[in-house]
């Protein structure tokens, strides 16, 4: 019972987007920096036991990104712009290369919370609520079993 | 098992189906009364209510338009299950981002304890 449940994701009922909340123990400058500095992003960013390989990062108004995620011989590669870089929000569009016609539009902003805290605000929105559902659904294989588990009790159970 | 997942996202992708089962969730309702709103005919809110029955989302008692449909709730707690998992997914990333940021503050703490050095030396 030691798991803090402390991010918060909502899926928007009327558009395809999914907001997330969590809160930091950091300034929102620290934030800021450790999204777009290439160096400390690599260092936290995409799906968990994967080593990260930063292919290109341009991280200004209409700079572009690339990287690489590398598990068990596996790579995974998500690339694309950056809309807007500022103190106030990041903008940014996302493709999973592996499903390469989709794209999401990422909006970003932090919440000086006072006290060294802050609340990060990212909102993903793309182009259908079945690419939302695949998004949500997929997360590349983390975890996946745990989802038929659960699916494999439901239909076990005869409710279904 | 991932056929049956991706009926009930395939069966959700629709905004008329959707609509369905918004409605649904007030309480059992007919064909008849489902496809009331619709300018559509109850042909064809009943070949929604089929994709969504074979996707395990509404179950009907019995064969005719006058059986109600009703709303397989737990089939739902599925879909927050999967959400639940993307949420442990982007905890896992955010906890390696807290080390990362953890790391940025000792920085600054570093230049504290050189301040705090300074003090006493003073």
């Amino acid at each position: 019972m030691t798991t803090t449940k402390s991010v918060s994701i909502e899926a928007d009922k009327n558009v395809p987007l999914v907001r997330i909340t969590r809160d930091f123990a950091s300034t929102p400058a620290q934030l800021f920096r450790a999204h777009t500095e290439r160096g400390l992003f690599a260092q936290w960013a995409g799906p968990d036991g994967m080593d990260n390989r930063i292919d290109y990062w341009d991280a200004r108004t209409g700079g572009s990104w690339r990287y690489v995620a590398r598990r068990d011989g596996q790579e995974f590669a998500f690339h694309g712009s950056f809309h807007e870089i500022s103190p106030e929000r990041l903008v940014q569009t996302f493709t999973y290369e592996g499903v390469p016609d989709g794209v999401a539009l990422e909006t970003l902003w932090f919440e000086d919370l006072g006290g060294g805290r802050t609340r990060l605000h990212a909102q993903s929105l793309v182009d259908s609520f079945e690419a939302r559902d695949a998004f949500l659904g997929s997360g590349m294989e983390v975890g996946i079993e745990q989802g038929y588990a659960k699916l494999d009790e439901l239909l076990a159970s005869g409710d279904v | 098992m991932a056929d049956q997942l991706s009926q009930v996202f395939a069966a959700l992708a629709d905004p008329t189906r959707r609509d369905l089962v918004a409605r649904l969730t007030d309480g059992d309702a007919t064909v008849g009364e489902l496809a009331e709103p619709y300018a559509v005919s109850v042909q064809a809110v009943s070949k929604h209510l089929k994709v969504l029955e074979q996707a395990g989302l509404v179950s009907r008692s019995g064969g005719t338009h006058r059986s109600p449909v009703h709303l397989e709730a737990q089939v739902f707690d599925l879909a927050t299950a999967w959400l639940e998992r993307y949420r442990r997914q982007a905890e896992a990333r955010y906890r390696r981002l807290d080390a990362v940021l953890a790391a940025l503050t000792d920085d600054a703490g570093t230049a504290g304890a050189h301040t705090t050095e300074s003090r006493e030396s003073a």
